[in-house]
């Protein structure tokens, strides 16, 4: 949406439209274990962007003949609440929700050890309470943590971000002001200990050169949001450890 | 909800083998290099009736794009832009596992795909498709239907779609006092066009990547990248899909695959453009060559 007047996204001091430096990160929340029934779940806050998501499984299949014999499959929904953007938001899946559930599925199914759980599901269900930018990056860092929170054995954690260029400057993790008038909208999630790709899309031209230099810049705010996602589940692992042994 | 594929084709475990110990020797069953693109052809003005037209073929796989144009009212953000709207649909007769129905979630990907590549890097013109600001554009409908699926349907789809906007037509118009529009089909004018742009998908097997994955090895890739390159060399365009990961240095690897590879699908584009071919020339000369390489008889 292109709507009125393009305002300007990088000021004289080279600083954002909401005060932050081309490569630095909204205030970002996370928290896990937020809701009773799921078996994993997690919040997380990239700014104003606030995303909750459960896990329930490994668990049966219905219907049975969607099984695989030697492995779980994963089954992901990636929606948007009706709420989350400032005009109303049809609940019936669009397009794009359909391409992001299967993305987002594609970008944690190889990280999670599907073979421990043959002949059942994981079930990965994101909800986008607002949307301010950076939706489907927030929703995997979620994801992950959800499944860690489940205990469902994975290579690592997932985390993601999304770069943009913006009055020809590559700036991280941005959000819905600069998405709408972006030149570019890369989001990237990565395995951060091996620096392995889980997803990477991009909308918009770049050089190779400037692909390499944005693709570095997702990186660190993935290291960054990381140790956000590793602290979280210390944090709240050592106060349940704490509780178990009293 | 997306759901990891369970119906899918069963490869046998002999030929995944045959595969990946070939790979192991940096080539392919089919005997192509890795980096290697299977023969393309791309024959435009195949439907007459249409504004634009092409079929692609790229080995076996074989994809149909046609390009509608009527008139509409543009989106409230851009009254000042024509409309494309692009939509890719998997029928059943190019596949024994296609089912009817509406596009599932790997059609809509690649159609969204297409055209976030046709989009950005503003492919065609559509500053030029306004007929009234603000409330008259031409819209232009680019539906691409996959007619036999031999792996890799993207790049096919992607190579058929710019090659039916290479043919296309935009219709006259007329407007009355009342602002009524009426279409006149006989006057045309091209489309207009400021860049080509093709799709050039790398698959990864294990460890290895390779360029344009026949049927074979799509159904055993670990993950695929697509890049989109426009005719000056630029990525407009990147989606990775499958399960597996991609490291920086596969990155590279790809991204130098899909350069080479862009120019000859480039040129494929170039060859026949402006000419109509007939659609019955182009599948019976499918056909011989077929015979010839004693594929069917």
């Amino acid at each position: 949406m292109r709507l009125g007047e393009k305002p300007k996204l990088i000021d004289e001091n080279g600083r954002r439209i909401d005060g932050r430096l081309p490569d630095e990160l909204r205030p970002i929340r996370m928290e896990v274990g937020v809701l009773k029934n799921a078996d994993g779940s997690a919040y997380v806050e990239y700014g104003n962007t606030k995303v909750i998501v459960a896990v329930y499984g490994p668990r049966e299949i219905h219907p049975k003949h969607l099984t695989l014999p030697d492995r779980a499959i994963i089954r992901c929904r990636y929606h948007m609440t009706s709420f989350s953007t400032t005009e109303r938001k049809s609940p019936a899946p669009t397009r794009r929700e359909i391409e992001l559930s299967k993305v987002i599925r594609e970008a944690l199914e190889g990280v999670i050890f599907t073979e421990l759980y043959p002949r059942t599901s994981i079930d990965i269900f994101i909800e986008v309470l607002q949307a301010d930018g950076g939706t489907r990056t927030a929703g995997i860092t979620a994801a992950s943590l959800a499944l860690a929170d489940a205990g469902i054995p994975m290579k690592d954690l997932v985390a993601g971000v999304a770069v943009g260029k913006v009055d020809g400057v590559l700036v991280l993790d941005i959000n819905e002001v600069e998405d709408e008038y972006s030149e570019v909208d890369l989001p990237v999630a990565m395995m951060p200990s091996f620096k392995e790709i889980t997803l990477l899309q991009m909308n918009g031209v770049l050089t190779e050169d400037e692909f390499w230099e944005a693709l570095k810049l997702a990186e660190k705010g993935i290291m960054k949001i990381y140790e956000v996602q590793r602290e979280t589940l210390m944090s709240r692992y050592s106060k349940v450890r704490a509780e178990v042994e009293e | 909800m997306s759901i990891t594929p369970t119906s899918g084709r069963i490869i046998p475990r002999l030929r995944r083998d045959t595969i990946l110990s070939l790979l192991e020797k940096d080539t392919r069953l089919d005997g192509r290099k890795l980096n290697e693109y299977r023969e393309i052809v791309v024959a435009p003005g195949v439907i007459p009736k249409s504004e634009g037209s092409a079929l692609a073929r790229i080995g076996s796989t074989t994809a149909i794009a046609g390009v509608k144009i009527g008139v509409g009212t543009p989106f409230p953000d851009t009254p000042n832009e024509g409309v494309l709207t692009v939509n890719v649909e998997f029928v059943p007769l190019a596949s024994p596992t296609l089912e009817p129905g509406p596009p599932d979630e790997n059609a809509i990907e690649i159609a969204r795909v297409i055209d976030r590549c046709l989009r950005e890097i503003r492919a065609i013109d559509l500053s030029k498709l306004v007929i009234i600001p603000g409330e008259k554009v031409y819209i232009i409908w680019l539906d691409i239907y996959i007619l036999d699926h031999d792996g890799n349907v993207l790049d096919a789809s992607m190579l058929a779609g710019m090659a039916a906007l290479l043919d296309t037509r935009v219709p006259k118009v007329e407007i009355d006092e009342k602002k009524n529009v009426r279409i006149i089909r006989d006057e045309t004018t091209p489309l207009p066009i400021n860049h080509k742009v093709v799709t050039v998908s790398i698959a990864k097997i294990g460890n290895k990547l390779i360029v344009d994955p026949n049927l074979d090895e799509d159904d055993i890739v670990d993950a695929k990248i697509t890049i989109g390159i426009s005719d000056d060399g630029r990525i407009v365009g990147l989606q990775k899909a499958g399960p597996g990961v991609f490291t920086y240095d596969d990155l590279r690897l790809a991204i130098k695959y899909a350069k080479e590879n862009s120019v000859k699908l480039l040129r494929a584009l170039e060859e026949k453009k402006g000419t109509k071919i007939s659609l019955n020339s182009v599948l019976k000369s499918y056909v011989e060559e077929k015979i010839l390489k004693h594929q069917i008889i």
